[in-house]
């Protein structure tokens, strides 16, 4: 078993990558529901399965509306499973701000479809056991959610 | 618990998708149009009554393994959302009637 650290930074045992398009509205959700069936076939626990959709899922939003692209990597560790987001995109000129539930930054049209309920990453926190986000604006945001499996 | 079909036939709704998806059972419900809040706190297996019709709430109910989403209002879902049901296997209902009065009839169900 490789070497690996209290917080996924060692050798993945397994690490899949994914394209998000942002804007593309019609193709929101479907790369959290490929890592969650992924999830699925590896035989995770499904409480652990559910934590891991929900933190996918508004990390795909937020690139599908804000930022131009992105990817999406899950990373499987012996004892943690590792979620990375990286985007091209405006940036997050506050993270604390961002941070706070209720905030938001959604347009009209993404409130009108149910979006922009400024809990995105309150819920991402919520179900990881570790969130880091790094943004610098104008270039994009980085963000990297960690779930512990033991 | 309660069967999708009991559901349908008590509060008289309309069967979008898919006939083959509704004997499944359903062990309760929840009611909200804001995607994040369904996705914290809906569980699986709940009947999910929204206005929204896009695709987007298939992933949500695909993601959660809700048992069925109910249209209020006398909406109808988007031909997009409908092939996405279809794909997910996610049932989709309708009825007249609004979120409140759905959800009062519900619960008496369970």
């Amino acid at each position: 078993m490789p070497a690996c650290d209290a917080e996924g930074t060692g050798k993945p045992l397994l690490r899949q990558g994914y394209a998000v398009q942002g804007g593309d509205f019609l193709a929101g959700g479907t790369v959290s529901t490929r890592i969650k069936d992924l999830l699925k076939e590896i035989g995770l626990s499904p409480a652990l399965i559910r934590r891991a959709a929900i933190c996918c899922y508004e990390a795909e939003m937020n690139v599908v509306m804000y930022a131009r692209q992105g990817t999406m990597t899950v990373e499987i560790h012996p004892r943690e499973l590792v979620i990375r987001v990286e985007d091209e995109g405006p940036g997050i000129p506050d993270v604390e701000l961002a941070m706070q539930e209720g905030y938001s930054t959604a347009t009209d049209f993404m409130r009108s479809r149910g979006f922009g309920a400024g809990m995105g990453l309150p819920n991402i926190r919520r179900n990881a056991d570790l969130l880091e986000i790094e943004s610098v604006v104008g270039r994009g945001t980085s963000l990297r959610a960690v779930i512990r499996l033991v | 618990m309660v069967a999708l079909k009991h559901i349908i036939d008590e509060l008289g709704l309309k069967v979008y998708c898919c006939r083959d998806t509704l004997d499944r059972p359903i062990i309760g419900g929840y009611s909200g149009d804001l995607l994040s809040d369904v996705m914290a706190h809906s569980h699986a297996g709940e009947i999910w009554i929204t206005i929204q019709t896009h695709p987007n709430i298939i992933a949500v109910a695909s993601l959660k393994e809700l048992g069925a989403i109910l249209l209020a209002n006398g909406r109808a879902p988007l031909p997009e959302t409908l092939e996405k049901a279809e794909m997910e296997r996610i049932s989709v209902l309708g009825s007249p009637l609004p979120a409140f009065e759905l959800a009062a009839r519900l619960s008496r169900l369970f």
